[in-house]
């Protein structure tokens, strides 16, 4: 690490590249450099303010007054680069134009809003189960359950038409990706953008939506007047943005928390109760979302720095929730910790509007596989699925024994 | 600062997040004040939109609601406006009369039922104090570079606070006291009915009803409305202990004053999931299958308060000595 001249002197420089290949296959040791060398750090590679410890993480993320989204929340600057499709009204909106959107998707999303489909995804993650465990006990659950269940339930929650959801998967890959800078994972899906983006615009269409789910209740919102028909397919769109991927991702590691912590399965079978604290803890430790940026509104001091109005800053969420300045023990995948307070869904008034759903979904699959398997173990290598911004498993082979 | 706030909404030293410290009282027109504020340990305040009221719980034990009519991009302070009522039972008057500066007081929410949507364009009309949801609602149109204007009216100028704020916005501002003007033009003021013009209004039940009767022939859904809180109502805030029963758990925990269920629970090795501290994710959502919750989060609107099957424990309490939950 080597100090730059015209830089203050404590503010640390490095030239790690967080979205090369070789961090995201296993981006640990980078956070912990970051983390260690200081509350902020600049990358000198992007030019850009790396914010890696908690302390500091939870502070810009609650802080939108000074660290604002409209900017984008990708490494690109929206006051400067034009976005590569029309900015969110939720995750790339400031106060006050965020205000409206928001609270429309916290009520269709909320958990009162959850409740009429509680029962359904239980029994639906059963049937999964079930239909997974019949074809033997070697299976890789990154497609078998942690695709499957999420598309098998959230597509119809919203309302989405049959043909085309295959889409959402590389629709959300590219979205995330398109976060960081333009590398070749970018690149690779570029040649889609058109058709991917095309058939997301079409479904978010209020004839197009089936009558009653989210999406329905998005343009019900517009009818009442607290949002603008205009805004709606957008807030739709957001669903299909960060709907889909995330939970995937999620779910995944959950799984490979049980499959590397067999003692922590055991714990589950005995209290299945704790299925909720599981998937937050594995939401902390393995932290699907693992950056997000914001932009400097003014000259902001941050430690013995000051990050200069107009810059971008780098927030590694998932470096924060392994720091040991706030957690005990934080690289240990445990049932017994209290992960609350963890800022895998972010913080502050953009903290994820999804999260409860992304808790159903994992409560349901996790109490399914509770009550019919003994042990989760690894059966075959394992292979990360690299993303700019997401931490994702492309396949988790496992061997499953019936209880 | 990034570093003068540690661990501050997420920590589990017990900050209390449900009180405010009175930082400045202000008398602002005849009859009213504004009271400024902070957090006692000077931390973000949680986040709030115009239209939004907090709960305040006076140390005679009475809850009153105040809009908020600061500005939101000051995370570390409220401001909320308190007319002196004629007829006040303990609220305003102990306002006005005894909380100074230094003084703690309880704080619930923010809530807001009253939220400003998209619109092309504003019609605000304020009676008295029902101007203080309005200034922040004028702040935002104002951000937006909407097209808006304000009709104020008030027993007399002396009496009308904010004139000063207002004095800015030139002639989209009409203000209106009675002992000049007679009753508000409210028909001349909205003139024709249009579309993509949304009317906020709050004041006294006869300002609104004139409202209601004024946006007749306007669209569905156009006038907004808030009736600012004039009669008091005494709150059955508790300053004693409660338990809570556990049905899944079988067990008993009592919740001190100085601590909140969730502390409590936590405590006693019952954890709950949560994640913002504040009453406003809504992670820490918990049955309630018997007793009265004492709801002070920013989720829940007055319908589901008044159903009482669920709280948010990491903020709200309880009106009765028991409450039961699903844990």
């Amino acid at each position: 690490m080597t100090l730059a001249p015209s830089r203050p002197t404590d503010l640390p420089v490095s030239d790690a590249d967080p979205f090369s290949h070789e961090v995201l296959d296993d981006p640990l040791p980078m956070h912990e450099e970051l983390r260690e060398a200081g509350p902020v750090v600049h990358l000198s590679r992007y030019d850009v303010y790396a914010l890696a410890r908690y302390e500091q993480v939870h502070a810009a993320l609650v802080d939108w007054q000074q660290f604002q989204s409209a900017a984008g929340v990708g490494l690109s600057n929206f006051r400067t680069e034009k976005p590569w499709r029309p900015p969110s009204l939720l995750l790339e909106a400031d106060p006050p134009r965020h205000d409206a959107p928001r609270r429309v998707l916290s009520k269709v999303l909320g958990p009162r809003a959850l409740r009429s489909l509680r029962e359904a995804w239980v029994a639906d993650a059963e049937v999964l189960v079930d239909e997974v465990l019949a074809d033997g006990p070697e299976l890789d659950v990154v497609p078998r359950l942690a695709e499957a269940f999420p598309l098998r339930v959230f597509p119809d929650a919203v309302g989405l038409p049959a043909e085309g959801r295959e889409n959402l998967l590389p629709y959300g890959d590219h979205a995330f990706n398109a976060f960081g800078p333009a590398n070749d994972l970018v690149a690779k899906g570029e040649h889609r953008v058109a058709e991917l983006s095309g058939w997301v615009g079409s479904v978010c269409a209020r004839d197009v939506l089936a009558p009653e789910g989210f999406g329905a209740d998005i343009w019900a919102a517009a009818d009442r007047g607290d949002i603008t028909p205009a805004m709606a397919p957008l807030v739709v769109r957001s669903l299909l943005t960060a709907g889909v991927d995330t939970t995937v991702h999620g779910i995944s590691a959950v799984l490979s928390g049980f499959a590397t912590h067999p003692d922590q399965w055991q714990r589950l079978r005995q209290d299945p109760g704790l299925a909720r604290v599981a998937f937050d803890e594995a939401v902390r430790w393995e932290s699907p979302v693992q950056t997000f940026f914001r932009t400097a509104t003014t000259d902001v001091q941050i430690g013995g720095t000051v990050v200069p109005e107009g810059h971008k800053v780098l927030m590694f969420l998932a470096a924060a929730n392994r720091d040991p300045r706030r957690w005990t023990d934080p690289d240990r995948f445990d049932l017994g910790r209290d992960p609350s307070g963890h800022v895998g869904f972010g913080m502050g008034l953009h903290q994820c509007v999804g999260q409860h759903v992304a808790r159903l979904e994992a409560e349901a699959v996790l109490t399914a596989l509770a009550r019919r398997v003994r042990s989760i173990e690894l059966a075959g290598p394992t292979r990360r699925h690299h993303n700019n911004t997401l931490r994702a498993w492309a396949s988790l082979p496992v061997r499953l024994t019936i209880s | 600062m990034l570093t003068a706030e540690p661990f501050q909404q997420t920590g589990r030293t017990g900050v209390d997040r449900t009180v405010v410290r009175v930082t400045e009282k202000v008398r602002v027109a005849d009859g009213v004040v504004t009271l400024t504020l902070t957090a006692p340990d000077g931390g973000r305040l949680p986040d709030w939109a115009p239209g939004a009221h907090v709960d305040l719980t006076l140390d005679n034990g009475l809850t009153r609601q105040y809009s908020l009519c600061g500005d939101r991009w000051d995370a570390h302070t409220y401001r909320v406006g308190v007319l002196l009522e004629p007829a006040s039972r303990g609220g305003s008057r102990h306002v006005h009369e005894l909380l100074e500066p230094g003084h703690t007081v309880g704080l619930g929410g923010p809530r807001n039922n009253f939220p400003l949507v998209p619109a092309e364009s504003y019609l605000f009309v304020a009676g008295g104090i029902g101007i203080t949801p309005i200034l922040p609602m004028i702040a935002q149109a104002e951000l937006l570079g909407a097209d808006w204007r304000l009709l104020y009216g008030g027993r007399q100028r002396s009496s009308m606070a904010f004139l000063d704020e207002l004095a800015v916005h030139g002639d989209r501002v009409q203000v209106r006291p009675q002992d000049e003007h007679g009753l508000l033009d409210l028909a001349g003021f909205l003139g024709t009915p249009r579309p993509g013009t949304r009317i906020y209004s709050c004041g006294p039940g006869p300002l609104l009803a004139a409202m209601e009767a004024a946006c007749a022939g306007w669209p569905a859904r156009t006038l907004h409305t808030e009736r600012f809180v004039a009669a008091e109502q005494g709150a059955p805030v508790r300053t004693t202990a409660f338990d809570v029963e556990l049905t899944r758990s079988g067990r008993t925990v009592t919740v001190t004053p100085d601590v909140s269920v969730l502390e409590a629970l936590g405590t006693a090795g019952v954890e709950v999931l949560s994640s913002c501290r504040q009453g406003t994710c809504g992670t820490c959502e918990t049955t309630v299958l018997a007793g009265v919750p004492d709801h002070r989060d920013s989720l829940l609107d007055d319908a589901e308060r008044a159903a009482g099957d669920c709280m948010y424990p990491c903020v709200s309490r309880s009106c009765s000595d028991r409450l039961v939950l699903d844990l």
